[in-house]
């Protein structure tokens, strides 16, 4: 069965795209095999790991389980457009001082599940930034300086 | 990588276009919303849809409104926007509370009401890769005739692994549908079939397209998920209990139901004389009720967890929901 290509016209990081793709493609296929944007990882593909987490119109979603031909008139943003051109978003920064990072696979998606929880919420709980974050594993299990990390950014938000 | 299958792709902006399109396509087709259950399904070549029919652009499945003595949800509500509307935290909180226990914060975000209340049911015989599945011999479910589960079974024992399903139906809910021959509503309990295979009482052209949840005074409910860890996973026991107390506080009206032990969500039989005109504080009452619960549950091993296990945790996971129907 061959099936047209879909033509998508979406903002990435800012940035108008026009997409030409099939059905089955997914947003994290299209992401990193059209746009060329590889920041946002395969993880399970499955939904079971939070590594290919993307915000999608400010939502936090899996970009393996969502059409790339869905997100027609949609805003992604993606790790590459977390930071303010050559400035470091603040979760970035905190992330890098205090080690939240080992391997790094599961990085790009909990910064930005981090990130959408600090619009929602300035001044999570760590009660709150667990909970937001419980959808983002780390296998290198270096949880506790993920939260520590948050909160960091947390504040650094709040100051400025 | 696991990349979908090829499909064709549809997006109709109107309930009456959905159904029209899944009526022309028939068995091939399938209707998406979150995608979080259809599209890991596909990916393992469980369910293999030829035609998506997505509901994203479908407005009228996005609302929320008191409505008939009760209230109506839209089949297209996240999850997330459930767990946290403030009327059903108040009015319906087992309710709120089990949307709240779904998988991640993220898949919550995707998946939606009407996915979720018609999830397909779990087996770990099922639930694995095209390669995985094709090395031990295909299972009944899909594209095989036995049952790895139980070999000599002539029926499918999936397991029914919603949070939702056994809440609306402990709390009389009942499904909207609407199909080629037109709207129908149906109670919760009824909705659903002891079959793994067709675990649905849905005709195949039918669209679930909301859920309506009576308002009922002095009632309250309560629902307790146990899983392996607080997130990602599916139940391998969900305790749904709603209660309708009169003025001095003693059980006038009780439904028990247990979901992840069966195809189905089960309601819980004959305890009527065991718990009309007692109050909680009644422990001799409310232990003899789960007892009559553990008795009930069959759990075989095709989950999380040890069956055993899960069937010796039926006991007190039922005496802690019921007591959770406390007033507070």
């Amino acid at each position: 069965m061959l099936v047209d290509k879909i033509t998508v016209n979406l903002k990435i990081n800012g940035l108008a795209t026009e997409l030409r793709v099939p059905p089955q493609k997914t947003l994290l296929e299209a992401l990193r095999e059209e746009a060329g944007l590889t920041g946002t990882k395969h993880g399970c593909e499955l939904g079971e790991c939070g590594a290919c987490t993307v915000l999608i119109n400010g939502s936090p979603q899996l970009s393996c389980l969502v059409l790339a031909a869905a997100c027609d008139g949609a805003e992604v943003l993606t790790i590459e457009g977390l930071a303010n051109g050559p400035e470091l978003h603040p979760l970035q920064s905190a992330f890098a001082e205090l080690g939240a990072a080992q391997c790094g696979y599961c990085t790009p998606g909990v910064l930005l599940a981090a990130a959408a929880l600090l619009v929602r919420n300035p001044s999570p709980t760590r009660d709150e930034i667990r909970q937001a974050l419980s959808g983002n594993l780390c296998r290198c299990t270096g949880y506790l300086q993920i939260w520590n990390a948050v909160e960091r950014a947390a504040e650094q938000l709040r100051t400025r | 990588m696991l990349r979908l299958p090829e499909f064709s792709y549809f997006q109709p902006t109107t309930i009456a276009e959905a159904v029209a399109l899944k009526d022309a396509h028939g068995d091939r087709a399938m209707f998406v919303s979150g995608g979080t259950d259809l599209y890991p399904n596909m990916k393992r070549r469980q369910q293999e849809p030829r035609v998506v029919i997505s509901l994203a652009k479908v407005d009228q499945l996005n609302a929320i409104e008191m409505r008939d003595g009760g209230i109506h949800l839209g089949a297209k509500l996240t999850l997330t926007s459930l767990a946290s509307d403030q009327r059903l935290q108040a009015g319906w909180p087992a309710f709120a509370h089990a949307a709240s226990s779904i998988a991640t914060p993220l898949l919550r975000n995707m998946g939606t009401l009407g996915g979720n209340l018609c999830l397909d049911t779990r087996c770990n015989y099922y639930d694995q890769s095209y390669p995985w599945r094709k090395a031990l011999g295909f299972c009944m479910k899909k594209d095989g005739d036995t049952c790895w589960v139980a070999p000599s079974s002539a029926k499918c024992w999936a397991v029914q692994s919603s949070d939702l399903a056994p809440v609306v139906a402990a709390l009389g809910g009942r499904i909207e549908l609407v199909g080629p021959k037109g709207a129908r509503t149906l109670a919760a309990e009824a909705f659903y079939n002891d079959d793994g295979i067709r675990y649905l009482n849905k005709e195949p052209g039918e669209l679930v397209t909301g859920l309506w949840l009576p308002e009922i005074a002095g009632a309250r409910s309560s629902y307790i998920k146990v899983a392996q860890r607080g997130s990602f996973d599916f139940p391998v026991l969900g305790v749904a209990a709603w209660a309708r107390f009169d003025q001095q506080q003693k059980i006038a009206e009780l439904r028990l139901v247990l979901g992840a032990i069966a195809p189905a969500p089960r309601l819980v039989p004959d305890l009527d004389k065991l718990l009309i005109g007692r109050s909680l504080d009644d422990r001799q009452a409310i232990a003899a009720a789960a007892e009559v619960a553990w008795r009930l549950a069959r759990p075989l091993d095709n989950t999380d967890q040890a069956f055993s296990w899960r069937k010796s945790v039926v006991k007190p996971y039922v005496e802690r929901a019921l007591l959770g129907l406390a007033a507070r």
